[in-house]
């Protein structure tokens, strides 16, 4: 790593949908290297947050810089940036009419403009390392959950991006398919990807987070390790939403 | 009225021939009356029908002037221009299921708009002849070749002006977008006749007197503007039916507007709607049957014609049926080509 500026730093971020208020000046740094978890009920922002890392959703006030490049108006600079952000959802968001190897390879295509040849090579490479290889020729639909959130993955990944984004990866997910798609995220966080999830999965939080966050309304109102957040929380906010999910 | 008891009948039994009319046709006392009823009124009408079709039909008629119903008044001489049309026809549209099919090698694949371009001119060419074949001006491209030439060039015009107008209707930019609804919203305001009019007349009155649109082009270029206002909804049903979260999706990945319309959104949307676009399609091809009331002779207008020819005076009944069975061949095949393209592309998608 030759530079160890943060990746993402974000300074009073206010955002509106029409009069609701839904982000209330939220600031945090990423540094490179991190794993992240945001937690959160529902409403709280946390999705909407992280939509903004890649320009998914606008911001009314503050300041967001990805790499270097503060997010603006500028459409070239989103599309620059939305190149190095990885992004997972909640409901997979494949491609349906394309298989699952075209789903991948899309974007390497006609984005960083490499060969077919050498973006079906890493592809298959992809596909291997989250273990569908052998569904490279179905379509999205003839699969699982598990194994399309695992492609969607892939399909990030094949960008080679510089952090990677999940957006409650594991929530639409039948409860037997969840592990599968953790033990693709464990091992990326410990290949050393940036990563910021927001998720419920405690154990995944305990097992690889540098830093788990707690929203409500629009604020971070905890940060840090797993340890300090799971045993020593701070804020009676937190302790309630942990007597909850725990 | 003794029903079966349903407890009695194992589940998948197959009825005897007999028993399927008892149970379906002739279960209560109103169902046999209607049903009786109903095949004698058949029966008359079936036997009437071909009593008239095998006795009283002079069907001499079609006959005696299948060529004028084909061509119309196209030169004899130049008749092998036509087969040589039909022949690079059939073997495109080969060529174009196959790729649909993906049973063509990709380069092939992508050739195939631009061979389309191409064989288009050609057509154009063999058909209307200059710099080396004799030239046959339009007013003697009848018949259902001339039905034909202005269907697929309507659609093949109407179908890219209606996808940009949906677009457009969808557009952030506020003059795309109001030009569009006006548009569409106009033309679907207006019949079809009324259009055709007013391409015939006043376009010459419109447009630069430089600019001189032959007879057949006006009234392509009339159902060309009619039937991309409808096109545009129904291709506009088709973008609303595509999740938002594809968009997002190729939005992250670094893909810019245009790429996500050409290998996101169209595809899908259009896919959605394919029985929508084809029906609309078959309309367009017996709508051009208005032509002939702008003295284009096409397939009922060379009916019409016929029809004044004194030894087939009042053969209304076999002129017309004949014509009928025509476009409902076509409109037919129009039908399955779209089953069988939604079968096609659904591959996957269970």
């Amino acid at each position: 790593m030759q530079e160890q500026k943060p990746i993402v730093i974000a300074q009073d971020v206010h955002k509106w949908y029409g009069k609701f208020h839904v982000l209330r000046g939220v600031s945090l740094t990423v540094n490179r290297g991190e794993v992240l978890v945001i937690m959160g009920p529902s409403g709280s922002g946390k999705s909407t947050f992280i939509r903004t890392f890649n320009a998914l959703e606008e911001y009314q006030k503050g300041k967001i810089e990805i790499d270097g490049i503060t997010l603006g108006h500028d459409l070239r600079n989103i599309e620059a940036i939305r190149r190095e952000v990885g992004m997972v959802f909640q409901q997979f968001n494949l491609f349906p009419h394309l298989t699952v190897l075209q789903n991948i390879t899309l974007a390497p295509i006609w984005v960083r403009k490499r060969s077919k040849a050498k973006a079906e090579e890493t592809a298959m490479q992809l596909l291997e390392r989250v273990g569908i290889l052998e569904q490279a020729q179905k379509y999205p639909g003839q699969l699982s959950g598990g194994q399309q959130q695992r492609v969607a993955i892939a399909r990030a990944l094949a960008m080679q991006p510089k952090i990677m984004l999940f957006d409650e990866p594991t929530s639409a997910l039948d409860p037997e398919m969840v592990r599968e798609v953790l033990d693709v995220m464990l091992q990326l966080a410990q290949e050393g990807m940036t990563m910021v999830v927001v998720s419920h999965e405690v154990s995944f939080a305990r097992e690889v987070a540098s830093r788990v966050i707690l929203m409500d309304s629009g604020l971070i109102v905890e940060s840090g390790t797993p340890d300090e957040f799971f045993q020593r929380p701070q804020s009676e906010r937190t302790r309630q939403f942990l007597s909850q999910i725990l | 009225m003794n029903q079966p008891e349903i407890d009695n009948v194992p589940s998948a039994v197959r009825l005897s021939p007999l028993g399927w009319l008892r149970k379906n046709l002739f279960n209560t006392w109103y169902n046999s009356l209607l049903t009786i009823g109903c095949f004698w009124i058949f029966y008359q009408i079936l036997r009437n029908f071909l009593s008239w079709a095998f006795t009283n039909a002079k069907w001499a008629v079609v006959q005696a002037n299948f060529r004028l119903f084909l061509v119309g008044r196209y030169p004899v001489s130049q008749s092998w221009r036509i087969w040589i049309v039909f022949g690079i026809l059939a073997i495109m549209a080969g060529l174009s299921w196959a790729a649909i099919a993906h049973k063509l090698p990709s380069k092939l694949n992508r050739w195939l708009p631009w061979i389309w371009v191409i064989v288009f001119a050609i057509i154009c060419w063999l058909i209307g002849g200059g710099s080396g074949l004799t030239p046959v001006s339009t007013n003697l491209w009848n018949g259902l070749l001339l039905t034909i030439f202005t269907t697929i060039i309507s659609i093949g015009l109407s179908f890219p002006l209606g996808i940009l107008l949906a677009l457009g209707r969808q557009s952030t930019l506020p003059v795309v977008r109001w030009f569009s609804i006006l548009y569409i919203e106009i033309i679907r305001g207006l019949p079809l006749i009324g259009i055709l009019f007013m391409a015939q007349v006043m376009l010459p009155l419109v447009l630069p007197s430089e600019i001189r649109l032959d007879r057949v082009l006006r009234a392509i270029a009339g159902l060309v503007l009619f039937s991309a206002a409808y096109m545009a909804e129904n291709v506009r049903g088709g973008l609303q039916a595509v999740p938002r979260g594809q968009v997002e999706a190729a939005r992250s990945l670094g893909f810019n507007t245009l790429l996500i319309l050409l290998f996101i959104v169209l595809p899908q949307a259009l896919r959605a709607v394919i029985p929508a676009i084809v029906g609309q399609f078959i309309g367009l091809f017996k709508d051009t049957s208005l032509l002939s009331l702008f003295a284009l002779v096409e397939l009922t207008g060379i009916s019409r014609s016929i029809l004044a020819q004194p030894q087939f005076l009042g053969r209304y009944a076999e002129v017309y049926l004949f014509v009928g069975l025509i476009y409902w061949v076509f409109c037919y095949s129009m039908s399955l080509a779209s089953r069988g393209l939604e079968k096609e592309l659904d591959v996957g998608k269970t």
